[in-house]
């Protein structure tokens, strides 16, 4: 038997022997286990879990073992990948740290850097967050303009970041900060890690037209970091950012894979309110589902050729410039429908008669218009597309 | 299942690619319209195509076929699409062989079907007899009489239907239009007496045919498979037409959505190239997305016609997705060409308009999209 099929025979039995069948199961809303200081496991089964792949090094499988990760070649890692599908198992815990700054590190932190920041990654021990937006740095992000200032030893950081995912719950933040006011506004970013327990830092979460969200509104008071934590170099920041946002997108699009929005499966759903009705109207509501459920099912078929393709070695980044556009678009529609399909039923804020099926429907509404917003906007995904997929000329 | 070709598949793809290029580009198939002669097609092309194998792709190695599967069709007809190939590989092969190959004796098998992937002789499939493909409504009949069958009625739309050696005439021996009970599937061969054949001209310029039977009397023999039970097999190698026809639909659109890509770069207007308006750049962005979904949606159904783990409902929904998938954005694709290229766009001198027409008569072969759309909802509400 060669080394890649006993090492694929190995990973599943011990994923077999390891992986609670409690947790081979796509993963329900507010059962996915974040990694930081302090976990919450919804289950005793999601620690064993969490544990078990911690001490594994497989919270990081491809990362080299002497940072703590599991030392696997890209090969041996797509037969975890491929074993851990066909189990079906649960993300052990999810962590942004390790998707987006993990690499970056990995690529461009000094030596110093990784022995400090990764194993404690490879451990689960750190939960981060992202700071990049600011009010007004938007789509046009390098306008940003919280300031880095050098200090003795320490940068002195003044400022705002804005839509900072669970900022309020996070250990670190990566942030891209102006160490130069006076170059042209891509010259002058640097990237730097920060505690968010730093004094001066505070974190206000934001209500959306959705209620509570997990975005925050993170301020920055004469915040002091040393200048050990530059990651890359000095006002070198937005190729190191460019390149978070790529790890972003790859991360975002295998996110997808477990954690398709299976909550609301259209045409049932819509038979169920509509139930063998041929009023014209009902009639005009079916051919508009019927056509976003086909819609649907074709975006899932692309994840699925997606990794296929990207396992077969192809080039997938035209195939990945779609997703974050296609996905949030098809669940704001799919919302829409939804909406229609239950008619005065999903206009109810809270409290009887509304069911909490139709209540989450009427929250996922609110909430889709923020997915085409945030993390690139369907503009910025278009745009993207047709400069550097398309290649059309700037003006 | 894959999404994604084999190394073979795409060995496959290549040689297509380069055979059709050399052999047939864009300004053959003008000058076969413009000659507009009989069939439709180029048969040196087609002996051609055959001496690649194709017409023996789908078929066991012991009925003289490849036996590569019926995926392995999927990269040659989207190399038909890029140029705009015509061929009879979907109403001879696809659609033909597949009926014979799935339900004829073996004497049919026998005379038939090893002619078919010689390119000897040529099939030809009479379904539809309204304006809209509606399989179930065949209401040609079908009456027993001592020692065979005589068919009355009439067929629309039968692709490459002129100079066909024999049709595949599906007609109701038993039950009423609508009921898939009670279909009948016969071999006629074309010099058979009351057969009577006249030219559709389309718009695409390609083969096309309607059937007028008059008290045609065929023998028992001409019956294929079980009598009133052709629906299954009929299915099967609809299902095949419909994938294929979505792989030549992408095909053309991937080929389009290109040709208009290189005009948005080139041409200059108020001193910037038109592609660099934003207004512009986003329309052609959203056809990329479409054609990628599109292209997932038509491996699913390539794919799904090898799949025998698969029943029939799932089949025909992904295929019925593929084909509605690729229709749908080809039409766009289509629309949005024309468009974005201005005046000359709608001039016959561009290839553009070529494009347009094939794609819209291969969408309303074997089912438009409203057909496809109901036939995946009917399928996903069994499952549920």
């Amino acid at each position: 038997m060669s080394a890649i099929e006993q090492f694929r025979q190995a990973t599943r039995q011990w994923l077999e022997a390891n992986c609670p069948p409690s947790l081979r199961t796509a993963t329900p809303d507010g059962e996915i286990v974040w990694g930081g200081r302090q976990v919450d496991f919804p289950s005793e089964d999601a620690r064993l879990w969490f544990e078990r792949m911690r001490d594994k090094g497989w919270f990081c499988p491809q990362w080299p073992s002497e940072y703590g990760g599991g030392g696997l070649s890209a090969e041996y890692n797509a037969v975890l990948e491929s074993e851990l599908r066909r189990l079906k198992c649960r993300p052990a815990q999810i962590n942004l740290g390790i998707w987006m700054l993990g690499p970056v590190l990995l690529e461009f932190g000094s030596e110093a850097q990784k022995q400090a920041l990764l194993p404690p990654m490879c451990r689960g021990e750190v939960r981060w967050c992202q700071g990049f937006s600011e009010p007004n740095a938007g789509s046009d992000l390098a306008s940003l303009k919280t300031s880095a200032v050098a200090d003795g030893d320490d940068f002195v950081i003044n400022g705002t970041k804005i839509w900072t995912s669970y900022g309020d719950k996070s250990d670190w933040m990566y942030a891209l900060v102006r160490t130069d006011p006076k170059a042209p506004k891509h010259q002058g970013i640097s990237l730097i890690v920060l505690d968010m327990k730093s004094p001066g830092v505070s974190v206000s979460p934001i209500d959306l037209i959705s209620g509570k969200s997990a975005f925050c509104q993170v301020f920055f008071d004469n915040v002091r970091v040393p200048q050990s934590q530059l990651i890359g170099p000095l006002n070198g920041g937005w190729h190191l950012g460019k390149s978070l946002l790529q790890h972003e997108r790859k991360a975002m699009s295998k996110f997808g894979e477990f954690s398709l929005p299976t909550h609301f499966h259209l045409l049932p759903l819509i038979e169920r309110y509509l139930p063998d009705s041929q009023a014209p109207a009902d009639q005009a509501l079916r051919a508009r589902a019927q056509a976003c459920a086909m819609n649907e099912h074709a975006y899932n078929l692309t994840v699925q050729r997606m990794g296929e393709e990207a396992r077969a070695g192809l080039d997938i980044s035209a195939i990945m410039a779609i997703m974050k556009l296609v996905h949030t678009e098809q669940e704001r529609d799919k919302f829409e429908i939804l909406l229609d399909a239950l008619g005065y039923r999903a206009l109810g804020l809270e409290g009887e008669p509304f069911s909490s099926q139709e209540l989450a429907i009427t929250r996922g509404w609110l909430n889709s218009y923020a997915l085409t917003i945030s993390g690139g906007s369907s503009e910025v995904q278009l745009n993207v597309i047709a400069k550097r997929v398309l290649n059309l000329p700037s003006v | 299942m894959s999404l994604v070709y084999s190394e073979e598949q795409r060995l496959l793809a290549d040689s297509a690619r380069d055979f059709l290029a050399a052999r047939s580009p864009v300004a053959a198939q003008r000058r076969l319209r413009d000659a507009a002669s009989a069939p439709g097609y180029d048969p040196q092309l087609w002996q051609g195509a055959v001496g690649l194998g194709w017409s023996g792709i789908p078929f066991p190695e012991a009925l003289g076929g490849l036996e590569f599967g019926c995926m392995g069709l999927g990269p040659i007809f989207e190399a038909m699409g890029r140029n705009l190939s015509a061929s009879p590989l979907l109403s001879s092969v696809v659609l033909g062989g597949s009926l014979i190959h799935l339900a004829g004796s073996a004497a049919q098998q026998d005379h038939w079907l090893t002619a078919v992937i010689s390119g000897e002789r040529r099939l030809a499939l009479a379904l539809d007899e309204k304006p809209r493909h509606a399989p179930e409504h065949t209401a040609l009949t079908a009456m027993a009489e001592s020692g065979g069958y005589r068919l009355d009625g009439e067929k629309f739309f039968v692709i490459d239907g002129l100079g066909a050696d024999a049709y595949l005439v599906a007609a109701r021996t038993r039950g009423r239009a609508g009921e898939t009970q009670g279909i009948s599937v016969f071999l006629i061969p074309a010099n058979t007496p009351g057969l009577q054949v006249s030219a559709l001209t389309l718009i695409d310029s390609r083969n096309c045919a309607r059937l007028r039977l008059s008290a045609v009397h065929v023998g028992s023999d001409a019956l294929l498979g079980t009598l009133g039970a052709a629906w299954p097999v009929l299915d099967e190698a609809l299902d095949r037409g419909r994938a294929c026809l979505a792989a030549e639909m992408l095909g053309a659109a991937e080929q389009l959505f290109a040709m208009t890509l290189d005009y948005l770069k080139t041409r200059v207007q108020f001193d910037v190239p038109i592609g660099s308006f934003q207004a512009l750049q986003h329309r052609a962005a959203r056809l990329h997305v479409e054609l990628q979904l599109a292209r997932s949606a038509v491996m699913a159904a390539l794919a799904a016609l090898d799949d025998s783990a698969l029943s029939a409902a799932e089949r025909g929904r992904r295929v019925s997705l593929g084909k509605w998938k690729a229709g749908e954005v080809a039409a766009l694709v289509s629309n949005e060409a024309v468009q974005m290229h201005g005046g000359i766009g709608v001039t016959d001198e561009l290839d553009v308009g070529l494009y347009l027409k094939r794609i819209r008569v291969a969408q309303a072969c074997l089912g438009d999209s409203d057909f496809q759309c109901a036939r995946y909802a009917a399928f996903a509400s069994l499952e549920n």
